[in-house]
């Protein structure tokens, strides 16, 4: 619901997605995601997807949107902790997550965005 | 009508909220006999997928998922059945990128690549059945 968190640390916010969100509910944790970026001028998004026991077309489709959405802001986007099972599945599936930035967990997307982020001010 | 056993569950599926109750019974029932992991998440995935094609393209949905057996094989069988519009060309519907909503397209063919054995039959004004099955490795 809207009480999924969002927090912000530094120029990132960090939204760690619960399990079972129904198509409706991640809808509008899209647009308060990309809210959430507009109003703290964010640089870096981190999108948690451990609890996710499975992540279907679309779902994929929303966090996929939803990086390039940010990017469009000039945020950019680590999708973080994808279990090896929904990895497998989404192959399988014919749905490649490309296009976005992939870490094992939130401390590495958070080194990733830093090196991203410098990148881009260099 | 809802009915949730052991090695049967029959629940309505009209719903979003009624998408994430069939993945959550349809993995518990996979978890009870025996499947692994990757196949839970592989075939919760399919029925994500059909589920939700129910609910976007049909208003009267269920899912029926019963335990089977063949031998000494012991498998799950879930079958989505809805009264809506039907599809008319199957093959057209299955075919990668195909979609008459604004999703990925991946949803029947991307279903079918999900599970072992996948069957549809649709006849147009009087609906869609799915029948999936998949056994136990």
């Amino acid at each position: 619901m809207s009480d999924i968190a969002i927090i912000k640390i530094g120029n990132k916010i960090i939204v760690p997605i619960q399990n079972e969100l129904n198509d409706i509910i991640a809808e509008k944790l899209q647009a308060s995601i990309l809210k959430t970026i507009e109003s703290v001028g964010a640089k870096g998004l981190i999108i948690d997807v451990s609890t996710l026991s499975i992540i279907d077309s679309f779902m994929g489709r929303l966090l996929v949107d939803t990086a390039k959405m940010a990017q469009l802001m000039g945020c950019e986007t680590a999708l973080t902790g994808m279990r090896k099972e929904v990895v497998l599945t989404l192959v399988q599936l014919g749905l490649i997550i490309s296009d976005i930035n992939t870490s094992l967990n939130i401390e590495d997307g958070i080194e990733l965005l830093d090196r991203i982020i410098r990148g881009r001010n260099d | 009508m809802t009915n949730i056993q052991r090695d049967k569950i029959d629940i309505p599926v009209t719903s979003f909220e009624e998408v994430i109750l069939a993945r959550q019974l349809v993995r518990e029932l996979m978890e009870r006999l025996g499947f692994s992991l990757l196949a839970q998440t592989r075939i919760v995935t399919a029925v994500s997928e059909l589920a939700r094609n129910m609910v976007v393209h049909a208003k009267d949905g269920r899912l029926t998922a019963t335990k089977v057996t063949q031998g000494a094989r012991v498998g799950v069988n879930c079958i989505f059945q809805d009264s809506g519009p039907g599809i008319e060309d199957i093959d057209q519907a299955m075919r990668e990128g195909y979609s008459t909503t604004k999703s990925l397209g991946l949803g029947l063919g991307g279903a079918k690549k999900l599970c072992g054995e996948f069957n549809i039959t649709s006849s147009m004004g009087k609906g869609t059945k799915i029948d999936i099955t998949e056994w136990v490795k």
